[in-house]
This record gives structure tokens, sequence and C-alpha cells, in this order.
């Protein structure tokens, strides 16, 4: 094995160029894909914590009564999907707002009246938080008498949702476009490879290399340069990655938008993918040269 | 398979034809080989000489005809086994057929690296065996810095170093001039004396008389004459 990799290290070294050019192509799939995967898996993440925190505000007629409200609430709490139901009276809601607009605090001094309604913030059951089931709790919540407004701030989310879907399945089609390419290049390396080295691979033959002996090496070389080109491609994403959170800060991320790099895993596996991507080039490419 | 005992020969050859389209490079050979035979073939240029050396180690396919070395039949072989056989040879070459990118000591340890032999071994044998063919000194050597006669030593190291039973020579000494061929012919009836069979294809016939052993003669293709001198 060790004879195989020395020999592999070998070629790699003499064939520079070409084996550069192969490498960086593969870094350049694999900084791709892994930006698209970044993407993905954040954008996945910041949905699902706007999911958790959706919340269906009903605002109720002014003038609602003690028992009214009461009667609202166990209404809402028996609609499928609710997980909770919370009260929150004008007076709570003036509070709020004074406390959230601080700098502004002087457009409060002239009130005479509290303006806010009493209102009810509903959350729903996770599982339930499909576009459709909100609208139609949403649209339920206000047949309810005494009930003057609905309202929830990700009405848009479902639409998102479906527009998510779609991007993620160009993005499927995208990666497996680039790691067809990355295949056909690093097949036609180990082709051009093979070809510098047909003197040596003929006169080995003669004095008895078997064909595993002469493949053993390029598919050593294949995954050599899965590995490194991938390795290359993520440390060149994690590199802008930090550049951009660096300088981008607070608006970068947020309380309820936290974007963060790869996991160990993803990158493990990413770079396991790479690998692959060599080791089909090199399975392609011998596949046809030794049959002819 | 049978390997073959001390009595019977190495090589067996019946009835061997190899045709290219419609020109005949040999026709119907039939001839027996022993162990520890010292054999030359001879004959005029396009007798068929190098066919017939190609084909006892599948380097071309016989057309018609049964070819048995140490008790393989080529005829029946698989892919898979065609390394196998090779091993059983050691081949020296007019034109050396080096590989310039390694070093004369790696161009010998090839043979033992396929054979997967351990790296001692290979150092241990790689050593004595240029040691022998007086190339140690060169081992880190290229092949390209190397004279045509010290060239040749090297292929007939890496012939050797891995005990085959038969040594094929196609022209070893064909590009060497008198001296150096001298010395590669001595080389192989060295290893010769060690055991192992001989076939050297040469138009040299100043080495053939000196070195004796059995000549078998072609022409046009065909077996002529096949006598001991």
């Amino acid at each position: 094995m060790l004879i195989f990799f020395k020999r592999a290290v070998n070629d790699i070294l003499q064939h520079r160029f070409l084996n550069t050019i192969t490498i960086i192509t593969i870094a350049l799939s694999v900084f791709i894909v892994s930006a698209l995967v970044l993407f993905f898996v954040n954008a996945n993440n910041i949905m699902n914590n706007w999911k958790e925190g959706v919340k269906i505000m009903a605002y109720l007629e002014s003038d609602a009564a003690g028992e009214s409200i009461q009667e609202i609430r166990s209404k809402i709490l028996e609609m499928y999907g609710v997980q909770d139901v919370r009260f929150i009276s004008k007076d709570e809601a003036l509070k709020y707002l004074k406390n959230r607009m601080e700098r502004q605090s002087s457009l409060f001094d002239n009130l005479n009246k509290n303006p806010l309604p009493d209102a009810f913030e509903i959350r729903m059951i996770p599982l339930s938080q499909t576009g459709e089931r909100i609208e139609l709790l949403a649209s339920e919540i206000e047949m309810i008498s005494n009930v003057e407004e609905v309202e929830y701030g990700q009405r848009w989310l479902g639409r998102f949702s479906n527009i998510f879907k779609l991007l993620k399945l160009l993005g499927y089609a995208m990666c497996a476009l680039f790691f067809m390419a990355a295949v056909l290049i690093v097949a036609n390396t180990i082709r051009l490879v093979f070809y510098s080295r047909r003197e040596e691979i003929e006169i080995i033959r003669i004095v008895g290399a078997s064909d595993g002996f002469i493949k053993a090496p390029f598919y050593i070389e294949g995954l050599i340069y899965g590995a490194i080109g991938g390795a290359i491609g993520l440390a060149f994403l994690y590199i802008i990655f930090c550049f951009i959170s660096s300088n981008v800060g607070q608006g970068f991320t947020s309380e309820f938008v936290i974007v963060d790099f790869l996991s160990i895993k993803v990158l493990c596996e990413i770079i396991l993918c790479s690998m692959i991507v060599g080791w089909l080039g090199c399975l392609i490419s011998l596949k046809h040269i030794l049959k002819t | 398979m049978m390997e073959s005992n001390e009595n019977s020969p190495i090589i067996r050859l019946f009835h061997v034809s190899r045709r290219y389209g419609s020109k005949h490079a040999l026709v119907d050979i039939s001839l027996d080989i022993n162990k520890n035979e010292f054999v030359f073939i001879n004959g005029p240029s396009g007798a068929g000489k190098t066919t017939l050396l190609n084909i006892l180690y599948l380097g071309t396919p016989v057309s018609e005809g049964q070819v048995l070395i140490d008790g393989m039949n080529l005829s029946r072989i698989s892919r898979k086994k065609v390394p196998v056989l090779r091993r059983k040879f050691g081949i020296i070459f007019q034109d050396y057929k080096l590989i310039p990118t390694k070093t004369v000591f790696d161009n010998v340890a090839i043979v033992l690296e396929i054979m997967g032999k351990k790296q001692r071994l290979i150092q241990k044998k790689v050593r004595s065996v240029l040691r022998t063919v007086g190339m140690e000194e060169r081992q880190n050597s290229y092949p390209l810095s190397l004279s045509g006669g010290e060239q040749q030593r090297v292929a007939v190291a890496r012939a050797v170093v891995g005990a085959p039973k038969i040594i094929l020579a196609d022209e070893p000494t064909g590009s060497l001039d008198p001296e150096s061929a001298e010395i590669i012919f001595d080389l192989l009836k060295k290893f010769h004396t060690r055991g192992t069979t001989v076939i050297v294809v040469t138009h040299n016939r100043e080495l053939i008389k000196k070195a004796g052993g059995r000549i078998i003669y072609l022409k046009q293709g065909s077996l002529q004459s096949s006598l001991t001198s």
C-alpha cells in the first residue's frame, strides 16, 4: 500500500501543472456546492426559527368584557393547532411599546387615552405551522365575535416555503451538475497522466505487473485530488464566510437570525464526497483505458 | 496446471503459427526447450525470431497451435493469469526498455515490488544483483546518464532479480560494442550456470560459436533446424 501511495505522490509531483488544474477545478466545485449547502442549511434553520416564533395576534374590540374575554380564550384554545394563548391587556401593550420606543417617549406624553386594544397572542404547535394552516386558523379566529382583527407577521412564510423548496431542487440539480463536471475533469486528467506514462506502464506489464498493481496508484491519486481539492474549497469558503461576518457584523446576525458555518460532520461529509468524485473519475477513466 | 519436472521440457510449442493479416510471421512451429538449456534463435531479418519470443510471454497471441510454458497452456490462460506467466520470465530487449524517470535501483526493484516482496528483501536483492552486473555504484543514476552497455547491464539485472525460470533476450547485444556485448553474454552464461533456461535471439555468430548451446534456425517463419553446437 505504501508503495502505491509513494507512486501516486510521485506521479502528482511529476505532472504538477495538470494536477494543479484538476485540484483547483475540484476546489471550485466544492466551493460552489458547499456555499449552496451553507445557504440552505442556514436558510432552513432561520425558517425553522421563524416558524417557532410564529405568533398570531388577535385584537379585541374595545368593548369586550371580562367574561367574553375568557370565552374567546377558551374557543381559541379548542382550535386545531393551537399550543398556547396569552392575553395581553392594553396597559401591558402600552408599557411594552413605551419600552421599545424609549427614544420617542415624548410621543406618549400627550396621550389622554390608551389607544391600544386588548389582544391575544396565539402560539401554534410547531408541526401545524404550515402556511395553509396558519391562514386557516387566522380566519377561524377572525370569525369569533368581539375579535376585531387578526394579524400574523409571517404571512409570507407559506409562500417563501414553496419558493425555498423550489430553490432547494435547483440547488440539488446544480450540485449534481458540478459533481458530474468534477468527475469528468478527474477522468480526463487520469487519462492524460496514464498516456504520459504509457511507456512505463507497458514495461511494467511486460515484467509481470497485474492490472491492480497498475491501477492502484491512480485510484490513490484520485482520492488525493478529492481530499486536497475539497479541503481547499472549504477553506476558501470559510475565509469568505469569516470575511463577510466580520465586515457585515451586526447586520449579519441578529436576535432572530443566526448564521453559522457548516458543522464538522457536514465538512467531513463534503470532503468524503469530494474524494468519491476523485475515485469515480479514476474508475471511469481506467475502465475504458485498460479495456483498449 | 502442472509444473514441469526435471525431465520434461519447460517450453513446448505445438504447430504454432502467427499471422498478421495475410502475412505469416510464424508457420507451423513445433519444438521443445528443456530446463536449463541455453538456446540461440538465429535467422535472417523477418524470419520470425522476435515473434517467437513475443509469443512465449504472450506479448502477442498465437493464431494457431498451442504453447505450454512450465505447464501453463497459453491458449487457456485467463487475463488475470498473464502477469503470473510473465513473472516466470526475465526479459531483455535490444533497446533496454528501462524506465527513464526511475533510477537504476528503482528500475530493478520494480520487479520485486510487483511480486510483493518486503522492502528489506528488495534492498538486499537489488544491491546483490547490481553488484553481480557491476552497476552497484551507479544505482542512483538515471538510465539516460548511462552508456548502452551499462543500460543493458541494468536490464540484465532487472531480468534476473526475480529469479525467473526463463530468460528471454531479444538481440541483447544488437546496439553494443564488442566489449560490452561480451560482458552481457558472460552475464547470461553466469545466470545460466545457476539453473536458469536462457533463450537468446541474436545475429551475432561469433558469440554463438563462443557460447555454445543449441541453435534454432528460422527462415521465413519456419523452423529450419534445431541443432546443438
